[in-house]
């Protein structure tokens, strides 16, 4: 078979598998990093520091005992948590992590790091998002239960309500860049001012990076903006009725739309893979030290703020996020304008 | 390549079916529905006409026939929404007043 | 080829739109049908509309509907709650609309037989191609020729928010 079909079959499977195991790190970051807020240990016995405790959750959801609520509807309780993980996982096809690169000449023509390379790949990260909304719908109304059906309208409302600062913080990027690939997005964020100031949009775009942080933790459902899986206010919200492995996936499409807001903000804000020590193609260590960061201060925001209720999340929103992203649109359109960036 | 004739059945047929079910069903959202397979239909048409005449106009149109799309189901759920309130029923023959 | 699979999910799913009974599953088969539309969409080298078709239809309009079906909670549309029958086969005016439809597939396709352009390949040249699927040129088309419809869009979408907030909002309990 042709090396470069081989290559790209690698890169896929490479892709999946990292973030299956990114999903189980982040299950120890939490809980090891909550642990540290908090003052005390963490997981300490399963493994070294605890370090297969992922895999003891794992274990234990799978032996649960799979329950279906008998009035639930059977097809849409079942393919809930698929779309859920589905669209997570779609998500990151769009997301490139590393230059061209021929494998020490192992192939004739080099590749691309990255599933695909889409010239509309910011509109697909929003796409996504936008479906993974399906998910949690279906999954609140198949669960035929109050505390289900409330969590998941309030939780979807709070998705779309967020959407609209997302896609502006994007769009802002996407006028400082000049086109709609991520590749593209982040090979404009090469070089440096000044030999050491790297070239990143976080330093041309501060605000737009905060509302696309903000937006992005109010898209993931985590706190502060998780009132709609708050345990002492609705039970579980949207996966109430959901247990063993269904939940698990629910769970893991969580963590893996962080990991996946996280890497598009390490693309579209922190310079992706252009780093000053490691050669281009391996600049996927760039991103993962980067989207590590993020995600750490994903986890801090997480155990640090109270959570924010649900009518004052949705003006904070509404009120004051949205005309906050289209100010940041219209001053960074201006100053592309005036400055010929 | 496909035939534009090709894509100009599968438009029609599409068509075809969303016109159907804004004659048989009974339930106002279904019709809703209908209504937008039909939009999605000429949507079809006007992308691959575009792209046999090499222009973009066709994508250009039809992002405003999806905006329209839009505003047009939002204004008519808000309108199911009230008349579910007064009646409590989704079926198009229940509201018959001005029938004589 | 490619043509033939999305053309085919296509049909099948808006045949599943009008011939289920649970609504919800109209709307899921309906965003199956804009998944597929979105497919053709991409075979004819319109990438930014399929995506754009996938962010307002599916993912916000439908998500509308959605909304709209669970919070009415009527579930099965019928003449009386022990109606069992299938929503396809009841009206007569129905039947009679069945008919037009395929009386109306019939014709484009006797007309498109007789006509002389339809057996032209859809994809023209490789450079056609180039220009046809740009978002800067769509971009350039919308801002120039089309500015006015741009303009006047935006009002009617004002206008559609503030309608569907006055329709849908529950009367002040003054009484």
């Amino acid at each position: 078979m042709d090396p470069t079909v081989i290559a790209h079959i690698g890169i896929i499977l490479v892709v999946f598998v990292s973030l299956l195991l990114s999903a189980a790190a982040m299950v120890w970051i939490e809980r090891k990093v909550a642990a540290v807020i908090q003052q005390r240990f963490g997981p300490t016995r399963t493994g070294f520091a605890g370090l297969l405790q992922p895999i003891a959750d794992v274990v234990k959801l799978f032996f649960k005992e799979e329950l279906r609520p008998r009035a639930a509807d059977p097809f849409l309780f079942n393919l809930a948590p698929v779309i859920a993980v589905a669209a997570a996982f779609v998500a990151f096809a769009a997301v490139p992590f590393g230059a061209e690169t021929t494998f020490f000449g192992l192939l004739d023509r080099p590749i691309a790091l990255g599933v695909s390379d889409m010239n509309v790949a910011v509109l697909v990260i929003f796409g996504t998002a936008s479906l993974g909304v399906y998910g949690i719908v279906l999954a609140g109304w198949a669960s035929n239960s109050k505390y289900s059906l409330l969590g998941a309208l309030r939780s979807s409302a709070q998705m779309i309500s967020y959407e609209l600062s997302y896609g502006m913080s994007l769009a802002s990027v996407v006028l400082l860049a000049g086109t709609l690939s991520l590749r593209g997005i982040v090979d404009a964020q090469a070089g440096t001012w000044l030999g050491f100031i790297p070239k990143w949009f976080l330093f041309l775009q501060p605000f737009g990076f905060a509302i696309y942080a903000i937006s992005g933790i109010a898209e993931t459902n985590r706190a502060p903006f998780d009132f709609p899986e708050a345990e002492q206010e609705l039970v579980a919200g949207y996966h109430t009725e959901y247990s063993s492995m269904r939940f698990g996936m629910f769970f893991m499409a969580e963590y893996i739309n962080m990991v996946t807001v996280s890497a598009v903000a390490t693309n579209l804000f922190l310079g992706g893979w252009h780093g000053p020590f490691l050669p281009e193609w391996l600049g996927g260590g760039w991103v993962l030290a980067k989207g590590l960061f993020l995600l750490f201060t994903y986890v801090w925001i997480r155990w640090t703020l109270p959570r924010y209720r649900y009518d004052q999340l949705m003006q904070f929103g509404w009120k004051f996020l949205l005309p906050a992203a289209t100010l940041n649109l219209l001053v960074t359109a201006a100053g592309v304008i005036y400055f010929g960036y | 390549m496909t035939p534009i004739g090709h894509y100009l059945i599968l438009s029609a047929i599409l068509f075809a079916i969303g016109t159907a079910g804004v004659f048989f069903r009974r339930n106002l959202i279904t019709i809703l529905l209908s209504i937008e397979i039909m939009l999605n239909a000429v949507n079809l048409t006007f992308v691959a006409f575009g792209r046999q005449i090499g222009a973009v106009d066709g994508q250009v149109i039809v992002f405003f026939v999806m905006t329209v799309a839009a505003a047009e189901a939002a204004v008519g759920l808000a309108i199911v929404i009230a008349l579910f309130r007064h009646r409590e029923s989704l079926n198009p023959e229940a509201f018959t007043s001005l029938k004589w | 080829m490619l043509f033939y699979v999305f053309g085919g999910l296509a049909i099948v799913s808006a045949l599943g739109v009008i011939g289920q009974r649970n609504p919800i599953y109209s709307v899921l088969a309906l965003v199956l049908m804009f998944a597929s539309l979105a497919g053709l969409y991409v075979v004819l080298d319109a990438p930014f509309t399929a995506v754009t078709q996938i962010i307002i239809y599916a993912g916000a309009i439908m998500v509308l509907f959605l909304f709209v079906v669970m919070l009415l909670n009527n579930p099965l549309e019928g003449h009386s709650p022990y109606d069992r029958s299938h929503p396809l086969r009841r009206t007569a005016a129905g039947r009679m609309g069945g008919v037009l439809a395929v009386m109306l597939v019939a014709e484009l396709a006797w007309g498109l037989s007789r006509m002389v352009g339809a057996g032209a390949p859809v994809a023209g040249d490789v450079a056609a191609g180039a220009v046809v699927s740009s978002v800067r040129e769509i971009g350039v088309k919308i801002f120039t020729d089309y500015r006015f419809a741009f303009e006047a869009t935006s009002i009617l979408i004002l206008v559609a928010m503030i309608g569907a907030v006055v329709l849908a909002r529950r009367e002040e309990a003054t009484r």
